[in-house]
């Protein structure tokens, strides 16, 4: 009986894996093939480095990925100090009249259809334009005022969530040993949740790097991230600098996530024992 | 019970009309919504004093407690620290300090950074921060341990970073909330000693939370018994102990043998009950403030009931009963004997001697005690 339900879970769990990791593992290999057609392996000349060169040297894809890593950086520092300012708010004030509201308000975004957020703002950005003259036209800055808009949402319900179970006696704490309550955040709170502050910061990162639908909406001429940059070229067939692109990514992605669960497995240990 | 050393301070202020209290509280109540937590508390500590907040759980010991450390505020009333009113003076400007129930260490500084954060934020210079954090770990015998996280102490260690936190900043009046709460029974015993030789030395005053009757009889100069968010009596030990005033008190402190009756004389000089439960009369030696013929109610503890198998010559305070159980705790045993009323009386008696005449289990006995044994209440 054990040995067939260990059988059985063995079989999911191969399933499983197989389902998520045989489209990488084969974009992975085929990024070191020779061919000019992404789907025929071209024994003789592969594996190469032909199309890592190739990608290093394509400005229109370098261009896109530093404006894509500019608008990331920028929205995920905006969204974190947002969305800490709102989950700390939402966290701490407990019964404070209109939490209610607000808590739905600042999690609406992560239901709300990306088309209908992008669409939304991108009317607001061109009413704004007529009233004030400001932004003027689309580019970086509406793009990433957009993104901050929706990874605020994110941030705010994980340092939220962080916050629910925070020991209110440790605040109390350093309070009664005379720091004030803005030094008591900065020294006490701050430090102790700062790994949810982290994956906070990482998630916004992520979502505005892979964001495609309201960078569309968003952006104005001479401002494609690479999303974009990728979507429009994979219209018009495959190429293999496209599998280049996506290993780089998912190599940097392994390292930056493994990195970082390191590390907070680590300050979990000493987060959650008790003091 | 150790009394404060200090020649400036007296041994008994509140006995002292014109002592000053160093901690005035006045009609303090805390309302959450309909629910009084604490309700119309008046209070004086006086400097020195070691004071015991005791109660059952959820009377509002904590409540009370952190009004005075500033946590909480007033829904009315007032607190006055050092002739200061300090009703609405936030946390961080009070001179007081708390050491909380569950220590609330913060868990990513060493021992040595969670004891000078206090002095840090009086801006105290580095060199004199050292030396006092030294000075203070050494007093709570943790000299060896400043570089350790929280998390890599054991509970009692923990206690005593809290408590030398809370001290290093030498602060007049120490708020402490079940202090010993997670320690065992052992540890505990010994570190109230502990605690109260710290007191000694520093002249602080105390402000103890703590549901452990033995705890606070231990600690307290006196002790304040408190029930739904009232202060019920207040007074030293001895006092609650031999005098309870209700009782509710004389139920909580320690154990006792609770007869209800009648008053049916009244003298300046001695009382009378009939009481159906003993099924006779219990004479008591002083006059009590109550009308003839009221229900009251004696009070007589376990220790200070006689028993014998011989029959006692006088006819009140005594009542006949055969033996129904038997704890032997070493030190005394506790012997229940049930009255023909059905009624159950605890008596205990010391072990002295190691082959006394044995009382057994369903041996007919006599109890008696003596005109000054019994504490007459009336609520
Ligand atoms: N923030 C709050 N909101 C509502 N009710 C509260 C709040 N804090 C305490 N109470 C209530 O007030 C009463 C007294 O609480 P308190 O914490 O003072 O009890 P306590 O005497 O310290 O008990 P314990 O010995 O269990 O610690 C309890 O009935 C509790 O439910
Ligand atoms: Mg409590």
């Amino acid at each position: 009986m054990n040995q067939r339900r260990s059988l059985f879970v063995i079989t999911c769990i191969v399933f499983g894996y197989a389902f998520l990791y045989i489209p990488i593992f084969s974009m992975v290999v085929f990024s070191f093939n020779a061919s000019k057609l992404v789907t025929v392996w071209d024994s003789a000349n592969s594996p190469t480095l032909k199309w890592y060169h190739a990608l290093l040297h394509n400005n229109e894809i370098l261009d896109a990925a530093w404006i894509s890593v500019k608008v990331a950086l920028i929205n995920a520092c905006g969204a974190v100090i947002l969305g800490t300012l709102a989950g700390f708010a939402l966290a701490r004030f407990a019964r404070f009249r209109g939490r209610f509201v607000l808590s739905a308000m600042t999690t609406a975004p992560l239901v709300m259809p990306e088309v209908i957020t992008g669409l939304s703002l991108l009317l607001l950005f061109v009413a704004l334009e007529q009233a004030v003259g400001w932004p003027a036209g689309r580019g970086i800055t509406t793009m990433t005022i957009a993104h901050m808009t929706f990874s605020m949402a994110y941030v705010t319900v994980v340092v939220q969530s962080r916050l629910a179970t925070f020991d209110m006696s440790l605040e109390e704490a350093a309070m009664d040993l005379g720091a004030r309550p803005l030094k008591v955040f900065f020294v006490i709170t701050l430090p102790i949740v700062f790994p949810a502050v982290l994956s906070g910061w990482l998630l916004a990162f992520t979502l505005s790097w892979d964001d495609l639908v309201i960078s569309s909406f968003t952006s104005g001429p001479g401002s494609s991230t690479l999303p974009m940059v990728v979507f429009s070229k994979v219209r018009l067939g495959v190429s293999p600098e496209i599998n280049v692109l996506a290993t780089i990514t998912i190599s940097v992605v392994t390292i930056i996530i493994v990195g970082v669960s390191l590390w907070m497995a680590r300050s979990k240990r000493i987060a959650t024992s008790p003091a | 019970m150790p009394k404060p050393t200090d020649p400036a301070l007296k041994a008994s202020p509140w006995t002292d009309s014109d002592a000053k209290p160093y901690v005035r509280v006045e009609k303090l109540t805390k309302s959450f919504g309909e629910f009084k937590a604490v309700d119309d508390v008046s209070l004086n500590i006086y400097q020195g004093e070691i004071f015991c907040l005791l109660g059952a759980s959820g009377c509002g010991k904590t409540t009370l407690l952190r009004m005075l450390g500033g946590f909480e505020k007033p829904s009315s009333g007032r607190i006055f620290i050092d002739g200061e009113d300090m009703t609405g003076v936030p946390p961080y400007e009070r001179p007081v300090n708390m050491m909380f129930q569950s220590y609330a260490l913060f868990p990513h500084m060493t021992v040595e950074q969670n004891v000078a954060f206090g002095l840090k934020q009086d801006r105290v210079a580095k060199a004199e921060i050292r030396e006092r954090v030294a000075t203070m770990l050494e007093l709570v015998k943790l000299g060896g341990f400043a570089q350790r996280k929280p998390h890599q102490l054991s509970g009692g260690q923990k206690q005593r970073v809290a408590l030398a936190r809370s001290l290093v900043k030498r602060p007049k009046l120490l708020l402490l909330d079940e202090p010993l709460g997670a320690l065992d029974k052992k540890l505990r015993e010994h570190t109230q000693f502990e605690l109260i030789g710290l007191q000694h030395r520093l002249g602080v005053t105390f402000v103890v939370v703590t549901h452990d009757q033995e705890e606070a009889m231990t600690l307290a100069s006196r002790i304040g018994v408190m029930d739904h968010g009232e202060i019920v009596q207040s007074g030293t030990p001895s006092e609650i102990y031999e005098f309870p005033s209700s009782k509710f008190v004389a139920d909580f402190i320690g154990s006792v043998n609770i007869f209800e009756g009648r008053l049916i004389e009244d003298e300046p000089a001695y009382v009378r009950i009939a009481s159906p439960e003993l099924g006779g009369i219990i004479h008591v030696g002083h006059g009590i403030s109550a009308a003839s013929d009221t229900v009251v109610w004696a009070a007589v503890r376990p220790e200070k009931i006689n028993m014998s198998t011989e029959a006692p010559t006088a006819t009140d305070n005594v009542a006949r009963g055969a033996v129904q159980d038997i704890a032997y705790l070493g030190d005394l045993s506790i012997y229940l004997v049930k009255l023909p009323t059905g009624k159950v009386v605890r008596v205990t008696q010391p072990n002295t001697s190691r082959h006394a005449e044995a009382i057994t289990w369903d041996q007919q006995v006599y109890l008696s005690w003596d005109d000054s044994s019994p504490v007459v209440v009336t609520r």
